[in-house]
């Protein structure tokens, strides 16, 4: 893999150095509708101690993608191409033995809906001490320890009281707090934290941010973010990644993306999202239409059905051929360098300031 | 999208026009305790969620006021008993200068048209076995209204009114997606041209990219139709942009209200600088947010079956002295406040929201990470 000219700031994926590289992914379901193409076609690197987010809609295939590297996904009714490696190793056509040896040890997750991630029947402590035993051989009284050390960690008041609570005896911010508090039993090198705050509110969702930033430093974890709110992403995330029925379509670090992003559907998700400083007076300007079905997605670049600058691509380039996403700072686009920045600074930057 | 909207002016059931100074909707004190029975063999009250716990608030004619707050604040159960959806425990909702708080179902009939609800969740807000068509007919069914032309006639123009094919008149809910459905959602609350729409987190739910279709639709409709919108959301941006005037919930009360540029640039509550100052926004210039205030709370709100006594909010309050433990504060504008900006705080904030000298961390994991870190 070649290594394109980079700037200062923009730590573009560096091949097999990095961490975590995934390939070429594509997961297909059979349903009973036909093939769902879930993720076709995904490339990206994590770096150790960096946090790449995860943008896109319900259904562009961001959690897919992470179930996927866990190999959470159902082998009877998915397919799996490509290649991720971590740290060295083929995951793709490892055994389940293996995953296993990987999962909350290595790599390890934090789920959306604390309440229905962590199991009604056990204790949190009990809950949290598993893994450390399964993983580390450690004892029980160890684990125990070690359980009430993270939940002091993450903020759970009086943890050795708590240990022995069950989940529904937390409130909701607390049990996503348990969850943090599990995943980083192991001291993974690699977090996964699916939508880890759509569930909460505001308040807590940046008390939990934050200490999600702050954990990161101690730890020196790899996080994987991936949410459908484009002002989380830009509070935690190093790099960005944002997806669109089952690709990428843009990649950079979240300063370059946000400063200037690239994509026309980047463009439409950040002109049509209010902000506390937005003029009132002007009307939103949302994207037209809405996300394609994976079973049937649209021919060449998924995004043409929805595209304003279609037009401005000569022919038919749009709806036959699907973009390329470049190595580092990207986008798959068949506009050219200068039309978009003709377009951005025309069209999208007035929109946003 | 339609860009022109071609139903008739307003010209509702009853003649109870207000006048243009008295607000179309009064609500005062309003307060609903849900009892929790428990014991046994003899179940009795225990206890009460004490949901809304005296609410006042007001909308103009067509005024868009946004309803603000953390689940469990009691927003929602404060549109549900202004549509009197709910039965409220106290207080009084007046409506067009007509006491309707505890009025009965013949008289809430012609009120009932008038005042109409959007909800949160488009696919279980509408009947998946009926049609689009007869889901949008059903309330002039029911109220017994049968328009120039025809109640089908009506619904195609309602569904080219909020951006739907006339032709998808007999389409089922479930050939819709997400942002059609809350179209018809709104297309089903504007089929009696009420004069006030409850919007119970009508975009929530919805994907990113639909949000800005759904919200401009009902800005338009808000617009064009005069009419009055209660808009109760947890997005705050989003409210912002929808709303002249915002109340900020916590716990069942209404801790601070205003204008929106009182509300968002000036406020004084310091839970609204704590709400303010959690939203995620992005930064476009990709650099970290160093022009706001950081606040970051601790813990979750608590139970409303056992509220703190005195203000609400001072478990939660880094200002909070022994007076807020005693002194439930008043809802009053404070000095230096625009008119019409109440705020219920005895230990208010300064009018700004910009960074402080030090930022305000209550949450112990986040001191004790951070205070290693210096």
């Amino acid at each position: 893999m070649t290594t394109l000219t980079k700037t200062e700031d923009s730590p573009a994926p560096t091949g097999p150095d990095s961490f975590l590289s995934v390939r070429d992914l594509k997961v297909r379901f059979s349903t009973e509708d036909g093939i769902v193409k879930a993720v076709d076609g995904l490339s990206f690197d994590v770096e150790r101690g960096k946090t790449l987010g995860i943008v896109g809609e319900s259904g562009s295939g961001k959690s897919v993608t992470n179930l996927t590297i866990l190999g959470l996904h159902n082998p009877r009714t998915s397919t799996v191409e490509g290649e991720i490696v971590l740290d060295g190793k083929e995951l793709v056509t490892a055994t389940e033995r293996e995953l296993e040896r990987l999962r909350g040890n290595k790599m390890a997750m934090i789920f959306q809906d604390p309440l229905t991630a962590l199991s009604p029947f056990y204790t949190v402590g009990r809950q949290l001490s598993e893994p450390y035993m399964k993983h580390k051989g450690a004892s029980k009284k160890e684990a125990k320890d070690r359980a009430i050390e993270m939940l002091t960690k993450v903020g759970i008041p009086q943890p050795k009281m708590r240990f022995d609570d069950y989940p529904h005896q937390f409130s909701g911010g607390m049990r996503q707090r348990a969850m943090i508090a599990m995943a980083l039993m192991c001291d993974p090198d690699l977090l996964i934290a699916d939508e880890p705050t759509t569930a909460l509110d505001v308040t807590v969702q940046a008390q939990i941010l934050d200490l999600l930033k702050d954990l990161q430093q101690e730890f020196g974890s790899a996080i994987i973010f991936i949410t459908h709110d484009l002002g989380v992403i830009s509070h935690v995330a190093d790099d960005l990644l944002v997806m669109y029925a089952g690709r990428a379509v843009e990649r950079g670090s979240v300063r370059e993306v946000m400063r200037e992003p690239k994509h026309p559907y980047t463009w439409g998700l950040l002109s049509s999202m209010p902000r506390l400083d937005s003029s009132v007076d002007e009307a939103l300007e949302p994207i037209p239409g809405s996300p394609p079905s994976l079973l049937n997605p649209p021919s060449g670049c998924p995004f043409h059905p929805r595209c304003a600058f279609r037009d401005q691509v000569p022919g038919t380039l749009c709806s036959d051929t699907r973009p390329p996403l470049g190595e580092g700072r990207a986008a798959a686009c068949h506009l050219t360098a200068e039309q978009k920045q003709t377009i951005f600074i025309d069209k999208i930057q007035p929109r946003l300031r | 999208m339609s860009d022109n909207l071609t139903l008739p002016a307003q010209q509702g059931p009853s003649d109870a026009t207000p006048s243009s100074t008295e607000p179309l909707l009064e609500v005062e004190g309003l307060t609903k305790h849900f009892p929790i029975y428990g014991g046994f063999p003899i179940k009795r009250k225990v206890g009460a969620v004490q949901a809304v716990d005296g609410v006042s608030l007001s909308v103009g004619v067509a005024e868009s006021v946004g309803l603000v707050g953390e689940s469990g604040c009691g927003k929602s159960t404060t549109g549900r008993l202004i549509t009197r959806l709910l039965e409220p425990t106290a207080g009084k909702i007046t409506y067009a200068g007509q006491d309707i708080t505890h009025a009965s179902r013949r008289q809430l009939a012609p009120v009932r048209s008038e005042i109409q609800m959007i909800f949160q969740d488009p696919y279980s807000s509408l009947n998946p076995r009926q049609t689009v068509g007869s889901i949008i007919k059903s309330p002039m069914e029911v109220n017994g209204i049968e328009p120039a032309g025809g109640r089908e006639k009506k619904v195609r123009e309602l569904l080219e009114l909020v951006g739907l094919n006339p032709e998808h008149y007999n389409r089922f809910p479930h050939e819709f997606s997400g942002g059609q459905r809350q179209r018809i959602g709104v297309a089903r609350a504007l089929a009696l041209e009420p004069k006030l729409i409850v919007a119970d987190e009508p975009v929530s739910a919805l994907d990113v990219s639909i949000q800005a279709q759904v919200v401009n639709l009902l800005q338009q409709v808000q617009k064009e139709l005069g009419i009055a919108f209660l808009f109760i959301a947890h997005d705050l941006a989003v409210v912002r942009h929808f709303s002249q005037r915002v109340a900020v919930m916590y716990l069942g009360k209404v801790v601070e209200v205003g204008d929106r540029d009182s509300i968002y640039n000036r406020p004084r509550h310091p839970y609204t600088h704590a709400l303010l100052s959690a939203v995620p926004e992005i930064e476009l210039d990709g650099g970290s947010p160093e022009g706001r205030e950081r606040i970051r709370l601790s813990g979750d709100v608590p139970s409303p079956i056992s509220p703190p006594s005195g203000c609400r909010f001072r478990t939660r309050c880094w200002k909070a002295q022994d007076k807020c433990a005693t002194e439930e504060p008043p809802l009053v504008q404070l000095s230096g406040n625009r008119a019409g900006h109440l705020t219920a705080c005895h230990f208010p904030e300064e009018p700004t929201t910009e960074a402080r000298d030090e930022d305000v961390v209550l949450d112990p994991a986040l001191k004790a990470l951070e205070g290693d870190a210096d």
